[in-house]
């Protein structure tokens, strides 16, 4: 089908458009709202020991979530595009759950399970704390993010197939040697790009977390459980703003990341 | 010499491999020729230890190899589309069995330097898979393979992906490299003029089994049955036997034997003539003659001829027996 030279314009100005005031509008306000009074203000905004708490709160989740998703989900990755087991199209299926559910319906199962009254509430008397403190958001974030690695690792280990795997075999690598110096290279660009994903849902992931955070300030709160406490507890629209430009600036370099992982990976 | 010994290999209800006992002496180049699911990939596969047969036994060079891995069989494998690490330099490809026994660097790139200028891309050691050509992909997975120095050369459709005149060059250029190196190949095709190019025995595999096993003359010369007579080349069916479309004569005075047909469609390819005739009562046939018969003849479309066959079909078995 060709577009004619004014459709064409005519399109891109719509589609321009709704871009700019669905997506540039909103942020741009946050931004001009934070940086009013100055960036001194910003920065001792985000400098309070709450702010400190929350930026050290998500990046920690991010640096235990991360490292667990991409174990996990290389190895699911692998069982899914290479083994022949019963049950497969089950696990696909798992997989895509977290997809799926909302994620407030995550928060609460968790609470269920570790609660005071859950099956595992026990754990708390014992001095090992889930609910309202980091483990409780860890397991939230993780179940998440969960299929970020998988559903991006799985493709590519179709589409490269396991010849290159079997030659390696030919040629005396054992499957340690195959994984490290074939597999792994092989799929790398897919992998990054899937941790990507993995670190900006975790960093912006509510609904799940906020359940069983408590949302303590300085202790169970991530930067995101942050702005929307200011905003609505505390009424402190700055210190809102202000906690939202930093998670948009995280935000902003994970971005950055993935455009150029995402030409890599289109590359390699 | 490879010995297989009666392997079974069951897909399901598919019988891939249908005990299958083959010897390939050592130093030959021995082609296993079939169609597409006829079980040669998968015999290949088997000698490689990339497939586990149900049952049957594989010996390699007098050590039973049937329950070792892959790695430990020292063999060399060459795969239809290259399985060239993408991510590896070429000099990293060929360098990668010698990488993993641990050979001292030196030594390897003496190595590497070598096979690649025995495989014409002396000067290519730092460029990527990408940059080649299919045909320089799979001689540098060629050389790969040869690097380890393997006790036997397993290929399987190299020269598959390729286009016409890249697979003829490629061919002859194997079999040179063969006359160098000496070591047992085993060759898989479906072409079969890909196979009597190269080989010196073709094992010729149907349905899971081997039909016959022989030199490619004696294969053409006497085949052991219509299914490797009919692979090996065109054949005619008259009154019910196979023939070549060579040994099948036009003439235009009925004789003893002959069967009478008329002229279809006359194709002039070069040196032969290739007649296409209606013969009453059989099928259609294409009989294939000189180009100087032809012209004595002057043959034409609706004419009436009789057809005769020179000598009768050679199904004797006596002498195609199999190898070893």
């Amino acid at each position: 089908m060709t577009v004619g030279t004014r459709s064409r314009l005519t399109l891109r100005t719509l589609a321009l458009s709704y871009l700019f005031v669905l997506v540039l509008v909103p942020l741009g306000m946050i931004l001009y709202r934070t940086f009013e009074h100055g960036l001194v203000a910003f920065w001792e905004s985000i400098t309070t020991p709450a702010a400190i708490s929350a930026i050290s709160m998500s990046l920690t989740i991010v640096a235990i979530v991360v490292p667990l998703n991409v174990c996990f989900g290389v190895v699911t990755a692998l069982a899914l595009a290479r083994g022949r087991f019963p049950g497969r199209g089950i696990v696909q299926a798992i997989v895509d759950l977290p997809f799926a559910i909302s994620p407030v319906i995550v928060g609460v199962s968790l609470l269920l399970l570790w609660g005071v009254n859950g099956w595992f509430g026990g754990l708390a008397d014992a001095g090992f704390q889930v609910i309202f403190s980091l483990p409780g958001m860890v397991l939230a974030t993780l179940f998440v993010t969960l299929p970020f690695v998988v559903r991006e690792v799985e493709p590519v280990l179709h589409e490269i197939g396991d010849e290159q795997e079997q030659a390696a075999a030919t040629l005396g690598a054992s499957r340690w040697q195959t994984f490290w110096r074939i597999t792994l290279p092989a799929i790398r660009w897919g992998l990054a790009y899937g941790i990507v994903l993995t670190v900006a849902r975790a960093l912006g992931e509510f609904g799940a977390v906020t359940v069983v955070a408590g949302g303590v300030p300085g202790q169970s709160q991530t930067l995101t459980l942050l702005v929307h406490s200011r905003y609505i507890d505390d009424q402190n629209t700055f210190g809102a703003y202000a906690a939202a430009t930093t998670l948009m600036g995280l935000a902003l370099v994970t971005l950055l990341l993935m455009t150029v992982l995402n030409r890599k990976r289109e590359a390699a | 010499m490879i010995t297989v010994t009666g392997a079974s290999k069951r897909y399901g209800d598919f019988a891939a491999l249908d005990d299958v006992s083959i010897e390939i002496p050592d130093g030959s180049l021995t082609a296993l020729l079939g169609p597409s699911g006829s079980g040669k990939s998968t015999l290949l596969r088997v000698i490689a230890g990339l497939e586990t047969p149900d049952s049957g036994s594989v010996v390699i060079s007098g050590e039973d190899v049937t329950d070792i891995p892959p790695q430990r069989r020292n063999i060399g494998f060459v795969f239809q589309h290259y399985a060239a690490f993408k991510h590896m330099t070429v000099r990293d490809n060929v360098a990668f069995g010698m990488t993993i026994r641990r050979r001292p660097k030196a030594q390897i790139e003496a190595r590497v330097d070598e096979l690649l200028g025995i495989v014409g891309l002396a000067g290519f050691q730092k460029r990527y898979p990408s940059q080649l050509s299919g045909g320089q992909r799979q001689r540098m997975a060629l050389a790969r393979a040869l690097a380890v120095e393997p006790r036997v050369l397993l290929l399987d459709e190299p020269f598959g992906a390729l286009d016409a005149k890249v697979r003829e060059e490629l061919r002859a250029w194997l079999r040179r490299l063969h006359d160098e190196v000496h070591v047992t190949t085993v060759l898989v095709t479906h072409d079969q003029e890909e196979a009597m190019d190269v080989s010196d025995n073709i094992a010729v595999l149907n349905e899971g089994r081997v039909e016959q096993i022989g030199t490619p003359l004696d294969l053409y010369e006497r085949p052991a049955n219509d299914f490797v007579m009919s692979f090996l080349g065109p054949v005619a069916r008259l009154r019910g036997r196979l023939v070549r479309p060579h040994d099948l004569k036009v003439t235009r005075e009925p004789g003893a034997d002959s069967v009478p047909a008329t002229v279809g469609r006359v194709a002039h390819l070069g040196f032969e003539v290739r007649v296409e005739l209606d013969a009453e009562g059989q099928e259609p046939v294409s009989a294939q003659t000189t180009r100087e018969e032809a012209q004595r003849l002057g043959l034409r479309t609706g004419e009436r001829v009789y057809l005769r066959t020179d000598q009768p079909p050679q199904l004797s078995l006596a002498e195609s027996g199999a190898l070893g």
